[in-house]
């Protein structure tokens, strides 16, 4: 092909992918405008100082701080109590196999693509007689159970294919289960479970119906709740959802520049299986 | 799949040869699946089964539930509202299901394919990262982040719209009952184009390159390669996209609640939506029960065909390949 016709189709894919990160970029210009200035120039135009009381405002009214450590704790702790509940049930299953172990498996895939909708009534229900309501608590256990459902499918078929001969060897060498288990299969899946712990930690930070209805209190909300919260009371002018915006965007892309490489493999992990 | 089944037909042959041994019984593994259990009956099963049963019942959330059988089913096959947020959710199939499928299939094959080819692999994972970042974007932000570039008076767009002298185009985007509910669509694919992409461009790797090459020697054309050769390959890859982005659209709750409340006027609600505010809201948490029965039944019988439909594509390409 020509370079005459090259470029064309490449200046298009380019478009097309500036299109997809403009939103972004309108975030970002906008975040350091006056209110002033965004209510004369409107949000196209480029800033003309840097002004960062909208963000410090923000920050401090919805006391954004708190926001971020109550998601990094439910996450982080949703992300290794999954990670272990997956393996511990990705060991009996693929190294193990189980008697029935097809039928487990079908019940964990299942169980992970359940709307919670269908659980998210009791569970608030149940929350409230146990006095778990409210507590960041119930939230990390639902979620280490929900991820682990996804955990253990796909660990299962990874330690499926496991290299039988080490395991035979430890065995012969006088290993229990238990130290075959941490000091050969979890060693040796070490890349597997890192792109779970990332994947849990990322879809724990972005969960909303769950959290929007355990953790009503300021205190105990997370990031995403908080802001889509105030979205939907519809209390906010102009500068204000944009300073929200940007605080929630920036996690997010922090995320992807440090992961991007797990992110990608992970999803190609999980999508061939 | 295949190897996976032959070592299994191994560890049965090795198991019946050591029955004599009964100091390490095969089926010890099981105790390392109780905690796994407990906690899926406890969070999982149980409130499963307790929705279910409530789905029966006229219950306002307090008191003790007071047996109705279908009643709340009947309701249900004559209450517009419901049927609406079912006709919604087939938009949301097409708009993150459908759509992003086929334009991840183009842009994938384009960025791995051309773009990859002449212009370096570095230059395709940059332009494979822009199309994938609102991914990791928690979708209540990205509904904050629209929301707002939508907004009627001083939105993004429409100031777009004015700045390239197309100012009769403007419109309420989120605010206008006959366009909200392609508004939001518009906005679901944005979110969910990045995960077909990469999914469809970590397939392609594992084409054998020389089945390119050997059909542009041919003189196949740009298109033709793509129909004979890209989308048979990565068929796997199609049917999981499809099935997940499909059963992701049945659930869309976050972003409807940020962008519309299924406003205006019901005009984007969706089941998920529908059955928050019912039980939420309007505390008649037995028909809300009974929405979200219907929906999980939906969902799972989909999950059920397309594991099928799977599972047999892999195993026809097995038999085809043996």
């Amino acid at each position: 092909m020509t370079a005459v016709r090259r470029y064309p189709v490449l200046v298009a894919l380019v478009v097309a992918a500036l299109f997809m990160v403009l939103p972004f970029a309108i975030v970002a210009i906008n975040a350091v405008k006056s209110p002033a200035e965004y209510s004369s120039n409107g949000p196209l135009s480029l800033p003309h100082g840097f002004y960062l009381d909208g963000l410090k405002d923000f920050w401090q009214r919805v006391d954004y701080g708190q926001k971020l450590v109550n998601s990094i704790l439910i996450s982080g702790s949703v992300a290794i109590g999954a990670a272990v509940l997956s393996v511990l049930n990705a060991y009996a299953i693929g190294i193990g196999r189980v008697r029935g172990r097809t039928w487990v498996l079908a019940f964990f895939v299942l169980a992970n693509m359940l709307p919670q909708e269908a659980l998210v009534y009791p569970v608030y229900y149940l929350c409230k007689q146990a006095g778990l309501y409210d507590t960041r608590l119930s939230v990390i256990i639902v979620f280490t159970v929900v991820q682990a459902a996804f955990g253990t499918y796909l660990l299962s078929s990874v330690l499926g294919q496991f290299p039988r001969e080490i395991i035979e060897a430890a065995r012969i060498d006088g290993a229990n289960k238990w130290q075959v288990l941490w000091r050969i299969v979890v060693p040796v899946s070490r890349p597997t479970i890192g792109v779970l712990l990332v994947f849990f930690f990322i879809w724990t930070w972005n969960e909303f119906l769950l959290p929007l209805v355990m953790l009503i209190s300021n205190d105990n909300q997370t990031v995403s709740v908080a802001l889509g919260v105030l979205q939907g009371q519809r209390l906010m002018d102009a500068t204000m959802t944009n300073a929200a915006a940007l605080l929630g965007v920036l996690p997010a892309i922090v995320f992807f520049l440090v992961f991007q490489r797990t992110l990608t493999r992970g999803i190609a992990v999980g999508a061939v299986k | 799949m295949t190897a996976t089944a032959e070592r299994g037909g191994e560890v049965v042959r090795r198991h019946h040869s050591r029955t004599g041994h009964p100091r390490r019984p095969h089926s010890s593994y099981a105790l390392f699946l109780l905690p796994g259990a407990l906690a899926f009956l406890t969070v999982i099963v149980v409130p499963f089964l307790m929705n279910t049963g409530v789905s029966f019942t006229d219950w306002q959330g307090v008191g003790s539930p007071k047996w109705s059988g279908l009643a709340n089913y009947r309701e249900l096959m004559g209450d517009s509202e419901f049927w609406a947020s079912f006709r919604h959710s087939l938009f949301m199939v097409v708009a993150m299901a459908a759509v992003p499928t086929v334009l991840g299939l183009v842009l994938a094959a384009a960025l791995f394919d051309f773009v990859g080819k002449h212009f370096g692999t570095r230059i395709a994972a940059v332009l494979r990262a822009c199309f994938y970042l609102p991914q990791v974007l928690p979708v209540a932000v990205a509904g904050i982040v629209w929301s707002w570039i939508l907004a009627p008076d001083n939105g993004s767009l429409n100031a777009l719209l004015r700045a390239v002298g197309l100012g009769s185009l403007q419109q309420d985007w989120l605010g206008d009952p006959d366009i909200a509910l392609y508004s939001v669509m518009g906005v679901m694919v944005w979110v969910q184009l990045g995960f077909p992409l990469v999914v469809f461009m970590a397939g392609l790797q594992r084409v054998d390159p020389q089945l390119y090459e050997a059909a542009e020697l041919d003189g196949a054309g740009w298109w033709r390669r793509f129909g004979h050769i890209t989308l048979p390959q990565i068929r796997p890859e199609i049917y999981v996209v499809l099935l997940w982005c499909t059963i992701a659209a049945l659930k869309v709750f976050g972003a409807v609640y940020v962008l519309t409340k299924g406003g205006p006027g019901g005009a984007t609600d969706v089941p998920s939506y529908f059955s928050f505010t019912t039980f939420f809201e309007k505390t008649q948490v037995g028909y809300g029960a009974a929405i979200s029965t219907v929906l999980t039944v939906i969902i799972l019988g989909l999950a059920l065909v397309g594991l099928k439909l799977q599972t047999r594509a892999e195993d026809a390409e097995e038999g085809l390949r043996a």
